[in-house]
């Protein structure tokens, strides 16, 4: 595969569309086969490989795996902040604005790039407390950003804008003179999301928001979250390790797994009936605080390295459920194979996908019982 | 490993097992530096009693900057205390020079949260293991060395250890490498191990390996374990005994089982009530507000009372002492005593304030 442009022509590579699955109503953001490699040499890693992801208008989306599965990269390569190595070989990520227009981001020039930045997607990055310039009080730092976008506002207007900002977040606003080594971390998180909300954004993409903070300051900045999507209607790509945290505050979750997403689905239903082995596991690898005590394994092995994936599915070494074909061939995103199951949502398993292990020669199996749970 | 056990100085009561490692009083002020801050000090530690037994595990759970890793360091005396004393088997331990810090960093090993940091990443694991076992076992040599190696590697489960022997720390995941950290440490034979939070830099898949790891070795070698985390679920699953710390002071203390499902403190019922749960999403906290104090000047009385919905003219004034709340449990909250002034402590859900959710 030849390496095509940072700006992205995606090469034609017909991607076989997963049968019946129902696209998400009226999307704000449409990920579409988005694929980044890191490194320039002949050997490239592909840290992304074609993943497909929507996001409906006002919906919370979580994106949950562990660290190195490619979460942060998709947010990043999708809002175009990819810092080299990295290197977009292919796709597009359509964003349609309030009045229908669509663009690819992809595509945009530096101009328009910069323009849309932060207006229609803003991101609050991981490690958020840290990305505060500690030399400029916070308020000129909010400020700076509105007016970076709308030249007429007077520095005046901006830190009235600013004041109201750090109000909807709950903080006072006589802390705009403050500079960031006075507020805590919490606070520090609070105005960076005071921030990314400036030009009022229709998508916001927080990268492990809250994994800096304990599970009370936790639990504040995540129900302001929910409160400000209330009042604001913006759509949120919350990425974070803690499943249970996502299992609360998103209404779908979708599960990475070395650079692919292997399940899609409501958040109830990740959490309920999980259809994906690597999901079901994970969800097991989280001691309960209620509820009986029980041994628990976590998985075992550790995550592949992506520089190493041979074909067939990157999970198979760890799984309970792995059979022959799972070697053979790579499962794509298909609507689980059980009965009464939500249209919307899709899975990345061979147990689900009869035919595709029919195609290499293989005797498929059945769903095992832990995997089509009702 | 049998060492004589002098009989505890203090007047505690006399258990069947004695505790391994003891703190009594544990303080740790650190002075500020700067211009116009002469004399003032962080208030990190205060008043921090606890005790290691023999194979048990005792978790100490606390936000950041809660003073947890300080008692671990403290105790791993890689920093001097100011105040309070720590025992080991009832003698007092505080080691002054390097003979004696050598013998005792050979009975209490500590291993860190960071795995990428804790190892010398222009070492092998053949030669980090073998630096720890000649320090502290003498100069073993050919097959008695290889057969230490090779022990070290099995009790960690990095088999067959051929594999991982001669491999630099950047050729293994995270979980390898803390196992490697973790063999490092049982190389000296401790009888007490520090775990910093050994798992919250993984990832979450192998987390529990890690911990079901220190739990078979809490229960092969009877170490006596320190977990220290902020992640009170998993000091459900794998502590016997849990302490809760706010603001550098101890403020519930108890069986795991019972901290978690039955929180006396308010503090730790807000913890265990800001957790996400996804099976019990109606009862989670909501509303709750401020945040840790400063620990230059940390508030007068409770540490805890500027959040704390229960709060009276009392906790505001007078520090609670920990206060029997029930078998072998204990919690630093006035509303368990029986003073006339004392807060009527109800369910932290139901005294927040209660938000408007669509």
């Amino acid at each position: 595969m030849s390496i095509t442009s940072p700006l992205g022509h995606p090469q034609a590579q017909p991607q076989p569309q997963p049968q019946q699955l129902t696209p998400v109503s009226d999307p704000v953001l449409e990920i579409k086969n988005l694929s980044v490699d890191y490194g320039y040499d002949g050997d490239p890693v592909h840290v992304l490989r074609q993943v497909s992801l929507t996001l409906g208008r006002g919906e919370v989306l979580g994106l949950a795996g562990e660290s190195g599965c490619g979460k942060s990269t998709l947010a990043y390569a999708a809002t175009r902040l990819l810092p080299p190595p990295g290197l977009i070989t292919g796709g597009e990520v359509l964003f349609t604005d309030r009045d229908g227009r669509q663009t690819d981001i992809l595509r945009l020039n530096d101009a328009q790039l910069r323009a849309s930045r932060w207006q229609d997607l803003a991101i609050v990055f991981q490690g958020a407390m840290n990305s505060l310039n500690p030399v400029f009080r916070i308020g000129r730092q909010i400020a700076d950003g509105i007016r970076a976008h709308r030249p007429e506002v007077s520095q005046k207007e901006a830190l009235e804008r600013s004041a109201e900002l750090l109000e909807l977040v709950g903080i006072s606003p006589d802390r705009l003179r403050s500079y960031p080594h006075q507020l805590s971390g919490g606070m520090r998180q609070r105005v960076m999301i005071a921030m990314a909300l400036a030009l009022d954004p229709q998508v916001l993409i927080m990268d492990e928001p809250t994994t800096a903070l304990d599970v009370v300051m936790q639990r504040q900045i995540v129900e302001q979250i929910a409160d400000l999507r209330e009042r604001l209607g913006f759509s949120v790509i919350f990425i974070t390790h803690d499943v249970s945290l996502l299992i609360e505050i998103a209404d779908r979750i979708a599960i990475m797994y070395a650079g692919e997403i292997v399940e899609d689905a409501a958040a109830l239903d990740v959490y309920q009936r999980p259809r994906h082995p690597y999901s079901s596991a994970l969800l097991h690898s989280f001691p309960p605080l209620r509820g009986p005590r029980r041994e628990l394994t976590g998985i075992p092995g550790s995550p592949p390295d992506l520089s190493k994936l041979g074909g067939g599915c990157p999970f198979r070494d760890r799984c309970a459920f792995a059979f022959d074909a799972c070697s053979k061939v790579n499962p794509e995103l298909v609507h689980p194979n059980v009965v009464g199951d939500d249209p919307r949502r899709s899975v990345a398993c061979l147990r689900h996908d009869p035919a595709a292990v029919r195609a290499v020669g293989e005797e498929p199996l059945p769903v095992p019982p832990e995997l089509s749970l009702r | 490993m049998t060492r004589p056990e002098s009989p505890p100085e203090s007047p505690l009561e006399s258990r069947p097992d004695a505790p391994v490692l003891q703190a009594i009083d544990l303080q740790k002020h650190f002075k500020l530096r700067g211009s116009g801050r002469r004399g003032g000090v962080v208030h990190a530690v205060d008043d921090v009693n606890l005790e290691l037994h023999r194979g048990r595990v005792l978790a100490l759970v606390g936000e950041s900057g809660s003073g947890k890793s300080t008692i671990a360091r403290l105790l791993a005396q890689l920093m001097p205390t100011t105040g309070g004393r720590i025992l080991l088997h009832g003698t007092d331990a505080t080691a002054r020079r390097r003979p004696a810090f050598r013998a005792y960093v050979g009975r209490v090993q500590m291993i860190f949260q960071d795995p990428f940091g804790s190892l010398n990443p222009v070492h092998t694991v053949r030669y980090t293991l073998t630096r720890s076992i000649r320090i502290h076992r003498g100069r073993l040599r050919g097959a008695a060395l290889d057969d230490a190696l090779q022990e070290l590697l099995d009790r960690v489960q990095l088999t067959p250890s051929e594999r991982y022997i001669d491999k630099f720390p950047h050729e293994l995941s995270g979980g390898q490498r803390q196992r490697v950290a973790i063999a490092r440490a049982l190389a000296a034979d401790p009888e007490v191990l520090l775990a910093d939070e050994p798992i919250s830099m993984l990832d979450v898949s192998i987390r529990l390996g890690i911990l079901n790891l220190l739990q078979d070795l809490r229960d092969r070698l009877h170490l006596a374990i320190l977990y220290i985390t902020h992640d009170i679920a998993s000091a459900r699953y794998f502590a016997d005994r849990t302490m809760v710390m706010y603001a550098g002071r101890i403020v519930e203390s108890g069986d795991s089982e019972s901290v978690t499902q039955d929180p006396k403190h308010p503090y730790t019922r807000l913890l265990v009530r800001s957790a996400p749960d996804p099976d019990d999403l109606e009862a989670r906290a909501r509303g709750a507000r401020g945040e840790a104090p400063s620990l230059v000047n940390p508030p007068s009385g409770c540490r805890f009372n500027p959040r704390c919905p229960f709060a009276t003219d009392l906790c505001r004034t007078e520090v609670p002492p920990l206060m029997a709340v029930g078998e072998g449990r204990e919690a630093a909250c006035w509303g368990y005593s029986d003073r006339p002034d004392r807060p009527r402590v109800g369910s932290v859900v139901e005294a927040l304030p209660k938000e408007e959710r669509a």
